[in-house]
């Protein structure tokens, strides 16, 4: 690992915790991604806009960073459409019932010292490490 | 009004950081899980970076009385350590670690031409939809009052 992986990796970690606090401090909101998104589906009159405007907000960062740096992310060419599609399935399924994301439960639960999202990021940052060993090394599907 | 440009703008660093930190290179987030294989760390740094900042801010701002722009602080007082956190996560620790995308890097895509986020987030819409939905007509029976805190908890946490 050298300067130009990991300085990046830090920097824009410290823009994630700054825009979650700028999102508590100024609205009251947890930035928790997974939640903004599925609950503007159920949002009541007055409880939509901000969610939509930050998920707007979101994809025109990355499009300013992307407008800036060319480094947008290709599609892998030998990575198949219907694991995405399981993979999308069971991401939105389990941040729902388990109510965060990494965001969520990561950044902001870590944030908020709360033992819940401990629990909740430990589990799934575990449960992802088994299951990316099983696809890649077990199953042998390349990405 | 200053309420949602604060939303955009907060939203806008998140998606640039998000973007800067590498998270939306699904190739990168798996050689980070992939701890057998040539194993990238950097991606430490990102929930480390973001962790430290909400460590300290968090603090400051959860003693206010109230927001800035808004009146309260929409926060879970949920404690629980339940089944469905962990089956929950469990289930998203899967799915994160089939793909290597978790929710906000998959909406930040939309701003590339990566055909892969639109396998991908409409699958995450159903699966998250399909759940709040459930849970939201699935009000517990009178007899079962004892469940009922539970499923009130669950039901405005918004935390992630």
């Amino acid at each position: 690992m050298t300067l130009t992986s990991f300085l990046p990796a830090l920097i824009g970690g410290i823009l994630i915790g700054t825009a979650a606090s700028l999102l508590l401090w100024l609205n009251g909101r947890l930035a928790g991604i997974s939640g903004i998104l599925w609950r503007s589906f159920f949002a009541k009159p007055g409880d939509a806009l901000w969610r939509v405007l930050f998920l707007i907000g979101v994809v025109a960062g990355a499009a300013l960073y992307y407008g800036m740096f060319n480094d947008a992310p290709v599609a892998r060419e030998h990575f198949p459409a219907w694991l995405l599609i399981l993979s999308g399935l069971l991401v939105g399924y389990g941040t729902s019932l388990g109510n965060g994301c990494t965001s969520g439960h990561g950044v902001c639960g870590l944030g908020r010292l709360s033992l819940r999202s401990l629990v909740a990021t430990v589990i799934f940052l575990s449960v992802a490490i088994v299951t990316t060993f099983m696809v890649r090394h077990i199953f042998g599907v390349l990405s | 009004m200053k309420r949602n440009i604060a939303s955009a703008l907060a939203g806008m660093v998140f998606g640039f950081g998000l973007a800067l930190a590498g998270m939306t290179h699904p190739e990168k987030v798996l050689g980070f899980l992939d701890v057998a294989g040539t194993w990238d760390a950097s991606l430490l740094f990102v929930l480390g970076g973001a962790v430290c900042v909400t460590l300290i801010t968090f603090r400051f701002i959860l003693k206010l009385h109230k927001p800035l722009l808004a009146e309260q602080f929409v926060i879970t007082k949920d404690v629980q350590i339940d089944r469905p956190l962990i089956v929950g996560a469990a289930l998203f620790g899967v799915g994160w670690g089939i793909s290597g995308y978790c929710p906000g890097p998959a909406v930040a895509l939309i701003a590339t031409p990566n055909w892969e986020l639109w396998a991908f987030l409409p699958a995450a819409i159903v699966g998250g939809v399909a759940e709040k939905y459930f849970a939201f007509h699935h009000t517990p029976e009178p007899e079962i009052k004892q469940d009922a805190a539970i499923v009130e908890n669950a039901s405005e946490s918004s935390c992630g």
